[in-house]
């Protein structure tokens, strides 16, 4: 069932070796971690080369205060061409968090990246408006971390 | 003069030539044609819409953290306030991912059921699209006759879960209960009236030279900028993209049932209400073929870990009585892993990521609405129409604001 993904990623792998970390191919579903600095490159190499031409979504997350790195961006892709899935994934420490907006190559990026720079904190470089989307402009902190409470008004403090 | 004076004394110039400025108009949060609380920041030059900028937010309610804090089987509840005019499409597609990490095989019959129950729920979703689209341009009376086939069906599903618009009939494993005795009967009966509601709408709104004239050539959107905008469902397919996830990637057995894709070119709000028109008749389609294949059978999946037992069986067997006490008071293990899974809603393609760390509780639970990706491409299908039009531009993207903001 994946036979097809995993010709998809060597594609990509043999284009820059640098663009795959990891690997993993789980419940029929294939993700490919790749750094950071490298996934505009990787996004644009699938959306024309191999038919990835749409953005199924865009969502981050808060894998816990302890791990490192702590936070990821997944990227769902899809191709309106082939009808296959493909699953990206980025892996943000705490004290960085930024990664490269996909805006320019999919504009249905721009309020998937706002709601997760909203809700989970990642700055995304060269968005053309990063704003909080669902929260209002004054909130403070970012809700869907996990030191975040579920009720209350303040952020969770240690002291 | 002092300088403050000078900018006000400026500013009125200006208003005086009204013609020569932009005009700020804030639409929303409480219009009637939003449809709910939505609000747009309108940059107007005269009538005509320079910039758009939707304003979303107001009806947040933190469901995904909600999420986080709730085990597997009672995070359902939640997916029924998300979309609330198509609730058992947000339960399928929670249930399936959920199911998809547990690997659970669902038996037929509530495969089935669940087919028939979407394709209802789909009509009675474009009903109420149909019914506030005509409204918001000024069709009035077309909104009764939609919200009476609308009324059915919502008694339908009330039938088979007690609920009219938070059914959270699809269980993980299964269906929460089976149908109730002569059901399709109820649903024959409707589906043989339905025809002739059709005809009805289509000689009030379809052949009506007002309705065409008020959305043929407005809020254009082209293929390309469809697909770059995510656009899915019927506002995709207006722009003649054939794309519909129950065909390219099946679902509960849709690839065993025959229906045709409508897909039109026009990439207007013509178009849309075309597609969605087209629609209702090929979902009317499935519902008679459904309605053929239910046969008797179990409806829920033989997993006893995950799946509540029979009440019969909790007062015979001791083991049928400590899973049902574990999985309500503790829940169920879900292996690790991280799955997205995507179904066509009414609206187009809802998406669940779903992740596990082996626990009762998913770490992660991420919604992919289409009213949200859909409505952030209302900039660029607005920007150079009318003000009025994009009201019935709002309409033709069949937006709920449950959904967009979560």
């Amino acid at each position: 069932m994946t036979e097809k993904l995993h010709e998809f990623v060597e594609t990509l792998k043999s284009a820059n070796p640098e663009w795959v970390g990891d690997v993993k191919d789980a419940l029929g579903e294939v993700t490919v971690t790749v750094p950071r600095e490298h996934i505009f490159a990787a996004c644009e190499f699938l959306r024309d080369s191999l038919g990835f031409d749409m953005l199924a979504d865009l969502c981050g997350g808060d894998r816990g205060p302890e791990e490192d790195p702590r936070f990821e961006v997944n990227y769902h892709l899809f191709s309106t061409t082939h009808h296959k899935r493909l699953r990206l994934k980025v892996l943000l420490s705490e004290d960085d968090p930024k990664v490269e907006s996909v805006v320019p190559l999919w504009k249905t990026a721009d309020w998937h990246e706002r709601e997760t720079y909203d809700l989970v904190g990642v700055v995304f470089e060269n968005h053309p408006d990063l704003r909080r989307i669902l929260l209002p402009s004054d909130f403070d902190g970012h809700a869907l971390r996990k030191d975040y409470p579920l009720r209350g008004y303040e952020p969770y403090s240690m002291n | 003069m002092s300088s403050a004076a000078e900018t006000i004394a400026a500013d009125f110039d200006a208003i005086d030539e009204p013609l020569e400025t932009q005009m700020t108009l804030s639409m929303g949060p409480q219009h009637p044609s939003t449809h709910g609380v939505l609000r747009l920041d309108l940059r107007l030059d005269g009538e005509l819409v320079v910039k758009a900028i939707p304003d979303i937010g107001y009806l947040h309610t933190g469901m995904e953290k909600l999420f986080e804090y709730k085990k597997y089987q009672q995070g359902i509840v939640i997916t029924d306030r998300m979309d609330y005019l198509n609730p058992l499409g947000n339960n399928l597609a929670y249930v399936m991912a959920a199911e998809k990490l547990l690997q659970l095989e669902i038996p037929e019959r509530a495969q089935v059921v669940r087919v028939l129950m979407c394709e209802l729920q789909r009509i009675a979703s474009h009903m109420v699209w149909l019914g506030t689209h005509c409204l918001d341009i000024g069709a009035m009376s077309v909104f009764f006759y939609c919200f009476r086939q609308r009324e059915k069906i919502l008694n339908l599903i009330e039938a088979a879960s007690g609920g009219r618009m938070t059914p959270s009939y699809f269980r993980i494993g299964g269906l929460m209960m089976d149908l109730p005795a002569g059901f399709d009967r109820r649903v024959r009966q409707f589906m043989d009236d339905f025809p002739e509601a059709m005809d009805t709408f289509n000689t009030l709104v379809t052949g009506n030279r007002i309705w065409q004239s008020r959305t043929k050539d407005i809020g254009y959107i082209s293929k390309e900028d469809a697909i770059s905008w995510g656009l899915t469902g019927p506002c995709l397919r207006a722009s003649g993209v054939d794309l519909d996830l129950r065909r390219d990637n099946p679902y509960t057995g849709y690839e065993t049932y025959d229906f045709d894709i409508p897909v039109e070119t026009g990439g207007d709000v013509w178009a849309r209400f075309m597609v969605r028109m087209r629609e209702l008749e090929e979902s009317y389609k499935i519902v008679r073929q459904a309605l053929e294949r239910l046969k008797p059978g179990p409806i829920k999946a033989d997993a006893p870990k995950v799946v509540l037992p029979d009440r019969d069986d909790m007062r015979k067997h001791m083991d049928s009585l400590i899973h049902h006490f574990l999985i309500v008071a503790e829940g169920f293990n879900v292996p690790p892993g991280e799955v997205y899974h995507a179904i066509e809603a009414s609206k187009g393609e809802l998406g669940v990521y779903m992740k596990s760390n082996g626990g009762p509780k998913p770490e992660r639970v991420h919604f992919r609405g289409p009213s949200f990706v859909n409505l952030s491409a209302l900039p660029i299908m607005s920007e150079g129409e009318m003000v009025a039009d994009v009201v019935a531009i709002i309409g033709s993207l069949d937006i709920v604001l449950g959904e967009i903001d979560r």
